[in-house]
């Protein structure tokens, strides 16, 4: 059951986006968990340059000690203050309208911004989304900071109007927060895959094992057995390519389709089984038939 | 050519033998995988911020490259059943489309659009938010005034202390003036400008992004603010200084009021269209307003620098009445004209 619902998770933030050209494309939401540490490593990493900034600004004051000090004071004071406002309102839109539309702290948890709509991520929709940022977590923050344990029924009534704000993406499904819903955007999962060996390059795939030389020749009833689902099982296990549920599968798949197994060729046998029955679900594909999986 | 670009950054690169693959649809991946790895590479380089360093040559086939990538895709859904080449078709198409369709910032073209009508022309979008916003501002102003003039007591709670200093109830004629008049020392002006102009933009900020639920907290909180400001001018008038107050504050005054008055609109607007979203989903309806009202507040944090300028160097160093009320009443007309009067035909404005 548990394992169900794990596998199911996934499915729920999939999301399919049509590009301008027509095509549909996966997408996956960022989690909002992702998104929460994001914001964290991005806070820290903000407090850090900002304390870093005002060390450095204090150490250049310290160092001009005694000569014309206040108007150094005064110009160092101009540079602290909007150096703070910079780093503020500033951070996030310089990060989020790079090439990888991400801050820090979404770049390491993997997740990035994009247009809801499937077309382009505008200028303005990033001003936008991070304007609304000072409501949902700058002012909540400093809220806090400010006036815990003062209590009070108006206190307690900001404080809950600040929090619908800080809770909003868990009001819907796309875990939009507000500011998300002003810009148009929303936050998904970079993806990231490589491409894999093609499946059949080999001898194997044939129908002719390398090792002891038999011929692996199916059947259409044998290879009717199966659909895509069970195909595409079979493909992650050749590349997981894991011997001992090579043997396992290998096994499984003689029992169904009557033949005696072997042992020793597996991988060669399920090569071949493989691309034989790929060759025949593609072909029927072709032909607009699909079967998609052993029960259909 | 894309096999030979690919060679020069790669040169193990080996050509795999098309022929040798049993499956059709494997034959139709092996044709088309040099130019998704190309793809690939390009995107790699883009993702990692190294644009300058890429090859004119790349940058111009990055759209071709993408609608190949994507019409393999739209080919390999429909005949091959290898789910790896299909997973990394959509994950490679996914990124090649964050790209192309990536912000088209190069940062001064979005100010050129920005300067050279897109500000504007949302501004003059707004005109409806702008009238309601100007209304309460002057409702604020009025209320605050009556009800300090009702009750002393108003006074001190709607003006914070610290702003209020020597200003209150029964100061006579003479604090007051001087209060009006420039600091002597002309030391701490710049430090001055800078808080302000950081205090202001996080309460036009605030007005902005509070027109979120459904623009009631904007509009008190514009309300608020404009009613201080009827209380201070009603003590001034008291000592008959209406029009050195007036003239004190207008010098940033118009253009601070303005930009507040803006960001109240922006936060309105949003807040209306999402109340009233007509045809459109309320989600539809809140990002574009939201995009344009963006636009808006990029502009009123400019508007902010200007006033914060003006209030902490003009307002302390021209202390002649009718030359502050020039200096606002000009910086006034240049600010209306800028939005209303000039004008560009709509296909110059990008975005």
């Amino acid at each position: 059951m548990s394992r169900a619902r794990a596998l199911r998770r996934p499915d729920r933030r999939k999301r399919v986006l049509v590009t301008p050209e027509g095509l549909s494309l996966p997408l996956t939401i960022a989690s909002r968990g992702a998104r929460a540490s994001a914001l964290m490593l991005d806070l820290i990493i903000m407090g850090a340059i900002q304390i870093a900034v005002t060390l450095a600004l204090v150490g250049i004051l310290f160092g001009l000690l005694g000569e014309k000090q206040s108007a150094a004071m005064e110009f160092l004071g101009v540079v602290w203050i909007i150096a703070m406002f910079l780093f503020r309102y500033g951070y996030f839109l310089y990060f989020e309208l790079g090439p990888r539309g991400a801050t820090p702290g979404k770049r390491l948890t993997g997740i990035r911004i994009a247009a809801r709509d499937g077309g382009r991520l505008s200028v303005n929709a990033v001003i936008a989304r991070n304007l609304l940022r000072d409501i949902e977590i700058f002012l909540p923050l400093i809220y806090l900071l400010s006036s815990a344990g003062e209590g009070g029924a108006a206190n307690w009534a900001s404080f809950a109007w600040l929090a619908i704000f800080l809770l909003f993406p868990f009001f819907n499904r796309d875990a939009m927060r507000a500011g998300d819903l002003i810009a148009g955007t929303w936050v998904v999962e970079v993806p990231r895959r490589k491409l894999e060996q093609a499946m059949s390059l080999g001898e194997a795939a044939r129908g002719r094992s390398v090792a002891t030389g038999a011929q692996y020749r199916f059947g259409e009833a044998e290879l009717s057995v199966y659909g895509e689902y069970e195909l595409q099982t079979l493909e992650r296990v050749l590349r997981e390519n894991n011997p001992e549920a090579l043997v396992a599968v290998a096994t499984a798949i003689c029992n169904k389709i009557g033949w005696s197994a072997g042992s020793g060729d597996e991988r060669a046998f399920l090569e071949a089984f493989y691309a034989q029955l790929r060759a025949r679900l593609e072909r029927d594909m072709r032909f607009g038939k699909r079967k998609a999986d052993k029960f259909s | 050519m894309a096999i030979t670009a690919l060679f020069r950054s790669k040169p193990i690169e080996e050509l795999p033998d098309i022929e040798a693959a049993a499956l059709r649809s494997d034959r139709f991946r092996l044709e088309r995988e040099q130019d998704w790895k190309r793809l690939e590479a390009i995107l790699k380089r883009m993702e990692s911020g190294r644009l300058r360093k890429l090859p004119d040559e790349d940058l111009l086939e990055l759209p071709v490259l993408y609608r190949t990538a994507a019409s393999s895709l739209a080919i390999a859904r429909e005949t091959s059943l290898d789910a790896a080449t299909l997973a990394y078709l959509e994950s490679l198409v996914q990124r090649a489309w964050f790209q192309v369709y990536g912000p088209r910032s190069s940062l001064i073209g979005w100010l050129r659009r920005f300067f050279g009508g897109g500000w504007s022309a949302s501004v003059r979008e707004l005109w409806l938010e702008i009238c309601i916003a100007l209304a309460v501002m002057v409702a604020g102003t009025i209320v605050g005034w009556v009800l300090a003039a009702r009750d002393e007591a108003w006074y001190y709670s709607l003006v914070p202390t610290e702003f209020a200093d020597t200003r209150v109830p029964g100061a006579s004629r003479e604090v007051l003036e001087k209060s009006l008049s420039g600091v002597e020392k002309i030391d701490g002006l710049s430090f001055f400008s800078a808080f302000l102009f950081s205090n202001n933009a996080k309460v036009a900020i605030l007005a902005f992004a509070l027109g979120f639920a459904f623009g009631i907290p904007s509009l008190m909180l514009l309300m608020q603010n404009l009613a201080t400001l009827g209380a201070m001018l009603w003590l001034f008038s008291q000592a008959g200084l209406t029009l050195d107050f007036a003239a004190w504050l207008s010098i940033h005054g118009t253009t601070e009021l303005f930009a507040i008055l803006l960001a109240g609109a922006a936060g309105l607007h949003i807040g209306r269209s999402m109340a009233f979203p007509g045809n459109r989903s309320v989600v539809a309806a809140a990002a574009e307003s939201g995009q344009r009202a963006a636009q808006v507040m990029a502009g009123v944090v400019l508007m902010l620098v200007v006033a914060a300028l003006l209030e902490s160097f003009a307002r302390q160093l021209v202390t002649d009445t009718g030359m502050r009320l020039a200096i606002g009443g000009t910086m006034l007309a240049l600010w209306l004209a800028y939005f209303f009067a000039f004008r560009r035909s709509p296909g110059d404005i990008g975005e």
